[in-house]
C-alpha cells in the first residue's frame, strides 16, 4: 500500500474525495485517507454511464470486508466513463488511489463549483 | 516428514468436504421396497417435468458420514467446552433436560396442522408460555410466532404501522439510537419507514434533548434497548417514554438484553408498548451455531388488536383452540404455522425449572458476574489499557475501549480477541457498539463460576503484559486453532460460495 | 443460587467486596430508577426440580396425538419423513448445538464448512448457482424473496398464484404491506395456476411473480411456462420466484432450468422433525445476478495465514450489522442447526437415494390416489400429475370425516376448506416413505367407511 499523499494538482472535497479537472471534464476518486480508513477494498458498485451526479451527493459505493462507504461527488455533472478495471482489481483504489484507482469521469455541469473545493494543503489540514 | 511435525494435529488434518469424500454407488440410505403395483414412470410424471440428471449429492456410507461430521464438529469452539462471553448474545448454559423433553415424540413428531383437539398439550404449553412471558415483561398480550429477534422487531414495527393506520395517521419515521443493533435500522426500512438516529449522551444513555428535537407527529416509534448495547440502563427512561408517547408514537423494547432485568424491572412498567424476547438468549434455547432462535413479542393493551394470527384461545370448557381470526385487526402472519414450537418447549421447561425466584436469581447473578469481572480486570490493572467506555458499574454486560491499548501497546481489539483463542476462550464481541472506538463487549452470563471469571481476567491481563514485551505475538495470533487468521478480503473479492463439482 | 448458577454465600461476599458494593440489590438500585423497579416477585410458579419438570413436559406431550400415535397423511407444508438416527446424534453434539454464529472463523470451521457444503447441496438441488446458509423457514423465505425483488427493480406489484401455500401468501402480504407492494392473486384452474389469468395479471409494473412447485393441491405446475409468461409480460427485470418442496426435486426439473430466478422453500422435510411447525429452515437460492441482494449469511472458501484451506462468512456488507438501514434484509443469523440436519439428510440419502425416494413417492402417491378415488363419495379434485400429495373431493362434511378417521387411528389429511373457500369439500392427502401400502389400504378402508357413515348421517338429517 502506498504512503500517505495528497497531490497538488488535484482538488479535494472534505468527504475525502478528489477531482482532477481536465477542461470541462473531471476524473473523480477517493483520497489516500479514505482508502486507508476503509481498509482493503473488495468491491466497487459504480454508477452507470449517462447518469448524473450532484456535488455533495453519493454516486457510488466502495466496500471493504467489514464496511461500506458512500462515495460523495465533489462536483456535479454527467458520467461519461467508469473505471471498469476496478471490477477485477478493486484494490487499485488502495494501491494507487490517484491513478489506476480512479472511479469515474464526468462532464461538468457547473464548472464554477470547483471554487468550493479545497487544495491539497487545505484538505490535509482537515485531517489532523 | 517435516509436515507431521508442523502445526497441531487438527491443522495438519486438511479440510475436505463431504463432496470430496465417498465414491459412486456408496450410500447410507436404503429406500423402502416398492410395495404397490408399479406404473410407467412417464405416465406418472411426463418427461417435460422431469429432471434430466440427478443432483450431484454426496455418495457416502453411514460410517463415512458420521466420521466426516464428527470431525467437523471438533473444528468448532462451543459453550459446553469453554467460556463464551460474547456480548449481546447471552451465552448461558443450555440444560440438557430441554433437549430430552423437546425430543419427546408428543412434541417432536406433532404435525403443525394437527387439529387443536389432538394438540391440547402443545397449545396448553404455548398458552402457559405466553402468560409467563407476559408476566416477565409486564405486557400482557403475547404472540409466540416470530422466528427470531429480528423477526420480532419486524412484527413490532408492522404492529406500529397498523396502529397508526387504524387511527388514520401516516407517519414516516422511526427513531433508533446510534447504539442500536443493526437489525433495528434494517427492520425499519423493511417495514417502509425512514430511520432517524438519536444521539447518545455523555453517560451512555439517550440524548434526551436530541430526542425531544426529533420527536414529532411524523415519528411512528422509538426502538430502544434498555439496558442498551453499552451495558447502561437509561436513567431517563420515564422521561423518554413520556416524550415518545407525547407525540403519539409507540415505544419498542429490543429484548436482546432482557437477561439483565428479569424479575427486577419490566419493559411494560417502563412504558414500553412492544417487546421482543430472544428465547435463545434469556431463555436459553441453544444457539445451534447460528440458529434456530425464537422471537416472541409481548404488547400493551392498545397494540393487542393488531397482533399476528392465529391466536391461542382457551374456551369456556377449558379446552385450547387456535383462532385464525383471533385478533380483529391483525397484521396477518409473519411465517408458517405457529412459530418455533421446539424452542417454546425448551424455554418453557427453563421457566418451570427456575420459577419466579430462579429467573430473578439469573438476572441478579448475571449482573453480579459482569460487575465482578469488570472489578477483577480493574484489580489486575487492565483498566488503563481497556477502560470502561461509560459509567462505573454495569448491568449484565460491559463495553471496554481498546483505544489506549492500541495506542500504547500497538495491538488492536481484534488482536486481543484472536490471542484469547489461544488461551481457550471465545472472545467477547468486538467492534460493537460502533460508537466506542476499538470496542470489546463482554457478557459473562450467570452460569459461569467465579473461578472461570478469575481465570479469564488473568488471561486478558497476561495478553496485555505479553503485548508490552512483544506485540507481534498478538498481532499474528491465533496459533493453536484449526486454522489461523483467514483471508476474508480474498473471499469477498472472488466469492467461492459453493463447491464446483 | 439455582441449579444453573454457582455463586455461594462466600463467593457473593468476596465478589461484592471486589466490586465495592454492599449487596446485589445495590447494583440494581444504583442503576435503575426506583420509580420503575419491580417491587414484588414475579407472579410465576415456584421452580421445580428436573424430574418434576420432565414429568410435567411428558404429561403435556401425552396430550398430543403425534405422528407416532396415528397413521398420518397430514402434509400441507410439513411432512412426516423419517429422520435418521445420525441426525439426532450429530445435532446433539455440543460442538454443533451450543456455539453462536461463527463470528470467530478460526474456531468455527466446522460450522462454516457445513454452511459451505449446505450451499453446495442446495445449489445442486435447485440448479441455481447461489445459495445462502438458510433463513427462518419457508413462508417467510417467500416474503424475503419479495423484498429482494423490490430492491432489485423498485417495482411494487407482486403477482401470486393461489397455489402458493396460504401461509406464504399471508406472510408475503404482511411484509409487502410494510415495504409498499401490492398483491394480485391468480386463481387456480383445474388444479394448477390459470395460465391465461396469470399472463393477464403480469405487466410492466410487475416486480415479481410467485408460484409453488408442486402447488398446495399437490399438482405439478408447468414452471417453465409460468416463468416464460412472466418474462414476456414483465421483462427480464421481473423476478420469478418459485417456492419448491425439496423432496420432489429428486425427480422434478430443477428451477434453475425452468427460468426461475429465486428458489425458496421450506426445508423441514430434509431431516428436520415436525416440532409442531418449527424450528426448521428455509432455503434461498438465486441466480448470480442477485448475489449481492441475497438475505442472510453466506459462507465462502478462502485460505488462512499459512495457506490452509478455510471458510469464512463472506459478502457481509449486504447484512444488517454493516449496512444497517440499507441492508438486504434484517435477518441476523441463519437456522444453522436445522440446515445442518438438512445437509446431513441429503448426504444420508445421497445422489441415488433422493431420486429413489422421489420415484417411490410417485408410485405410492399414485396408488393412494387411485385407491381413494375408487371409493364411493370420493373423487379427484384435479387430474394433474402429482409427486407426494394429492387432493380429493368428499361428498360428506370433511371435518366430520376427519374426526371419524382419527377415532380409528388414521389422520386422513388436511381439510382444504380451512384455507380455500372454493374447496370446502376438499381433502389434501400427503405421503412420505413412512406410509406403506398397508397404511394406504387402511386409509382407504377407514376413509371409505367414514364418508359412507357421514353420507348416511347427512341423508338421515336431510
Amino acid at each position: 500500500m502506498a504512503d500517505a499523499s495528497y497531490p497538488d494538482d488535484l482538488l479535494y472535497h472534505p468527504e475525502h474525495d478528489w477531482a482532477r479537472i481536465e477542461d470541462d471534464t473531471a476524473v473523480l476518486g477517493i483520497t489516500w485517507y479514505a482508502q486507508d480508513a476503509l481498509g482493503e477494498v473488495v468491491f466497487v458498485d459504480p454508477p452507470e454511464v449517462g447518469s448524473t451526479v450532484t456535488a455533495g451527493e453519493p454516486y457510488a459505493e466502495v466496500e471493504s470486508v467489514k464496511a461500506v462507504s458512500d462515495v460523495v461527488a465533489p462536483l456535479s455533472g454527467e458520467i461519461v466513463e467508469v473505471n471498469g478495471d476496478l471490477g477485477d482489481s478493486p484494490d487499485a483504489i488502495n494501491n494507487d488511489p490517484y491513478g489506476a484507482g480512479w472511479l469515474v469521469k464526468i462532464r461538468l455541469s457547473d464548472p464554477s463549483e470547483t471554487e468550493q473545493l479545497l487544495d491539497a494543503a487545505a484538505y490535509e489540514g482537515t485531517l489532523s | 516428514m517435516t509436515a507431521l511435525t508442523e502445526g497441531t494435529p487438527m491443522q495438519r488434518d486438511a479440510a475436505t468436504t463431504i463432496f470430496e469424500k465417498g465414491a459412486p454407488g456408496r450410500r447410507a440410505f436404503t429406500a423402502p421396497a416398492l410395495d404397490v403395483p408399479e406404473v410407467d414412470r412417464e405416465a406418472l410424471l411426463p418427461g417435460r417435468f422431469r429432471r434430466a440428471s440427478a443432483a450431484r449429492l454426496p455418495e457416502v456410507s453411514e460410517p463415512e458420514l458420521v466420521r466426516h461430521y464428527v470431525k467437523l464438529s471438533r473444528r468448532n469452539f462451543d459453550l459446553d467446552t469453554g467460556f463464551y462471553p460474547l456480548g449481546s448474545c447471552t451465552m448461558k448454559h443450555n440444560p440438557r433436560l430441554h433437549e430430552r423433553v423437546a425430543g419427546l415424540a408428543g412434541h417432536a413428531r406433532l404435525h403443525p396442522l394437527q387439529s387443536p383437539e389432538h394438540a391440547q398439550g402443545a397449545l396448553e404449553l404455548m398458552w402457559n408460555l405466553e402468560r409467563a412471558l407476559g408476566e416477565v415483561s409486564g405486557l400482557p398480550h403475547v404472540s409466540l410466532q416470530p422466528s427470531a429477534g429480528s423477526h420480532g422487531e419486524l412484527a413490532g414495527v408492522l404492529l406500529t404501522r397498523a396502529f397508526h393506520e387504524d387511527r388514520g395517521q401516516t407517519r414516516t419515521k422511526v427513531l433508533t439510537p446510534d447504539t442500536a443493533h443493526g437489525t433495528n435500522p434494517a427492520t425499519v426500512t423493511m417495514a417502509g419507514y425512514e430511520v432517524v438516529k438519536v444521539g447518545t449522551n455523555a453517560d451512555g444513555g439517550v440524548d434526551v434533548e436530541d430526542l425531544r428535537a426529533k420527536a414529532d407527529e411524523s415519528v411512528a416509534c422509538l426502538m430502544l434497548t434498555n439496558p442498551n448495547t453499552l451495558g447502561v440502563f437509561d436513567p431517563d427512561i420515564v422521561e423518554i417514554a413520556e416524550i415518545v408517547h407525547g407525540v403519539g408514537a409507540t415505544l419498542y423494547y429490543d429484548g436482546a438484553n432482557l437477561n439483565a432485568i428479569m424479575g427486577k424491572v419490566r419493559p411494560g412498567d417502563m412504558g414500553f408498548d412492544i417487546v421482543h424476547f430472544n428465547l435463545h438468549k434469556s431463555f436459553t434455547q441453544p444457539h445451534g451455531g447460528g440458529g434456530p432462535g425464537s422471537g416472541p413479542i409481548a404488547v400493551s393493551e392498545r397494540m393487542r388488536p393488531y397482533l399476528m394470527n392465529p391466536r391461542i384461545v382457551r374456551r369456556d370448557d377449558g379446552a385450547f383452540d387456535l383462532d385464525s381470526d383471533g385478533y380483529e385487526k391483525s397484521i396477518g402472519r409473519l411465517r408458517g404455522f405457529q412459530g418455533n414450537y421446539g424452542c417454546f418447549v425448551r424455554s418453557y421447561a427453563y421457566i418451570c425449572s427456575l420459577g419466579a425466584e430462579g429467573l430473578a436469581d439469573a438476572s441478579e447473578t448475571a449482573v453480579l458476574n459482569a460487575n465482578y469481572l469488570l472489578a477483577r480486570l480493574r484489580q489486575l490493572g487492565v483498566a488503563d489499557k481497556l477502560p470502561l467506555a461509560f459509567g462505573e458499574l454495569c448491568m449484565h454486560e460491559f463495553v471496554l475501549s481498546g483505544s489506549p491499548m492500541k495506542k500504547d501497546l500497538g495491538i488492536k481489539t481484534l488482536d486481543l480477541a484472536k490471542r484469547l483463542l489461544d488461551h481457550g476462550y471465545h472472545p467477547p464481541t468486538v467492534y460493537f457498539p460502533l460508537l466506542v472506538d476499538e470496542a470489546l463487549l463482554v457478557e459473562p452470563t450467570e452460569t459461569e463460576t467465579r473461578e472461570t471469571l478469575d481465570a479469564f481476567a488473568e488471561a486478558v491481563a497476561e495478553i496485555l503484559r505479553e503485548a508490552g514485551d512483544d506485540p507481534e505475538l498478538a498481532r499474528n495470533a491465533p496459533y493453536t486453532t484449526p486454522v489461523r487468521r483467514l483471508d476474508e478480503a480474498a473471499a469477498a473479492k472472488r466469492p467461492v460460495i459453493r463447491q464446483s463439482l | 443460587m439455582s441449579q444453573y448458577t454457582a455463586v455461594t454465600d462466600a463467593d457473593r461476599r468476596e465478589m461484592l467486596a471486589a466490586i465495592g458494593v454492599g449487596s446485589i440489590q445495590e447494583l440494581f438500585d444504583r442503576q435503575i430508577p426506583a420509580a420503575v423497579r419491580l417491587q414484588r416477585p414475579l407472579d410465576l410458579p415456584a421452580g421445580l426440580p428436573e424430574q418434576d419438570v420432565y414429568a410435567h413436559l411428558r404429561e403435556l406431550a401425552a396430550k398430543n396425538t403425534s405422528a407416532e400415535d396415528e397413521i398420518t397423511f397430514l402434509g400441507a407444508g410439513m411432512y412426516d419423513h423419517y429422520v435418521p438416527a445420525v441426525i439426532d446424534m450429530l445435532l446433539g453434539r455440543s460442538e454443533f448445538l451450543t456455539p453462536y454464529t461463527p463470528y470467530q472463523p478460526e474456531v468455527s470451521q466446522g460450522n462454516l464448512q457445513v454452511m459451505f457444503e449446505y450451499q453446495t447441496a442446495i445449489s445442486e438441488l435447485t440448479g441455481l448457482p447461489v445459495s445462502n446458509a438458510s433463513v427462518y423457514e419457508g413462508p417467510s423465505a417467500v416474503a424475503s424473496a419479495g423484498y429482494l425483488a423490490k430492491i432489485a427493480n423498485k417495482r411494487t406489484k407482486f403477482v401470486v398464484s393461489r397455489g402458493l401455500h396460504p401461509h406464504a401468501r399471508d406472510t408475503l402480504a404482511t411484509y409487502a404491506h410494510g415495504f409498499g407492494a401490492e398483491i394480485v392473486e391468480v386463481a387456480l384452474a383445474d388444479g394448477v395456476t390459470d395460465a391465461a389469468a396469470w399472463a393477464e395479471a403480469i405487466d410492466a409494473d410487475t416486480s415479481a411473480v410467485f408460484f409453488a412447485q408442486p402447488n398446495f393441491l399437490g399438482a405439478v405446475e408447468d414452471a417453465e411456462a409460468l416463468a416464460a409468461a412472466a418474462r414476456a409480460g414483465a421483462g427480464d427485470a421481473c423476478v420469478v420466484v418459485g417456492s419448491y418442496d425439496p423432496i420432489p426435486l429428486g425427480v422434478l426439473k430443477p428451477p434453475g432450468e425452468c427460468g426461475v430466478d429465486v428458489c425458496v422453500g421450506e426445508g423441514q422435510s430434509l431431516g428436520n422433525r415436525l416440532d409442531f411447525g418449527g424450528p426448521s429452515f428455509g432455503f434461498f437460492a438465486a441466480d448470480d445476478k442477485h448475489l449481492r441482494r441475497m438475505p442472510g449469511r453466506i459462507a465462502g472458501e478462502t485460505v488462512d495465514a499459512d495457506g490452509r484451506r478455510g471458510f469464512v462468512l463472506t459478502l457481509q456488507t449486504r447484512e444488517q450489522h454493516i449496512r444497517r438501514e440499507k441492508a438486504t434484509s434484517n435477518i441476523c443469523t441463519a437456522q444453522a442447526l436445522n440446515a445442518l440436519a438438512g445437509m446431513v439428510y441429503l448426504a444420508w440419502l445421497g445422489r441415488d437415494g433422493l431420486v429413489e425416494l422421489g420415484e417411490l413417492l410417485l408410485q405410492r402417491t399414485h396408488y393412494a390416489r387411485q385407491r381413494l378415488c375408487a371409493l364411493d363419495g370420493v373423487s379427484a379434485l384435479h387430474e394433474q400429475p402429482v409427486v407426494r400429495e394429492f387432493a380429493v373431493r368428499l361428498e360428506a362434511p370433511v371435518d366430520a370425516v376427519i374426526r371419524r378417521c382419527q377415532a380409528q387411528g388414521v389422520n386422513p389429511g388436511f381439510a382444504l376448506g380451512r384455507d380455500y373457500d372454493e374447496f370446502g369439500d376438499g381433502l389434501l392427502v400427503a405421503l412420505t416413505e413412512q406410509r406403506s401400502r398397508a397404511d394406504i389400504d387402511r386409509l382407504a378402508d377407514v376413509l371409505g367407511a367414514a364418508v359412507a357413515a357421514e353420507r348416511t348421517t347427512v341423508g338421515a338429517s336431510a
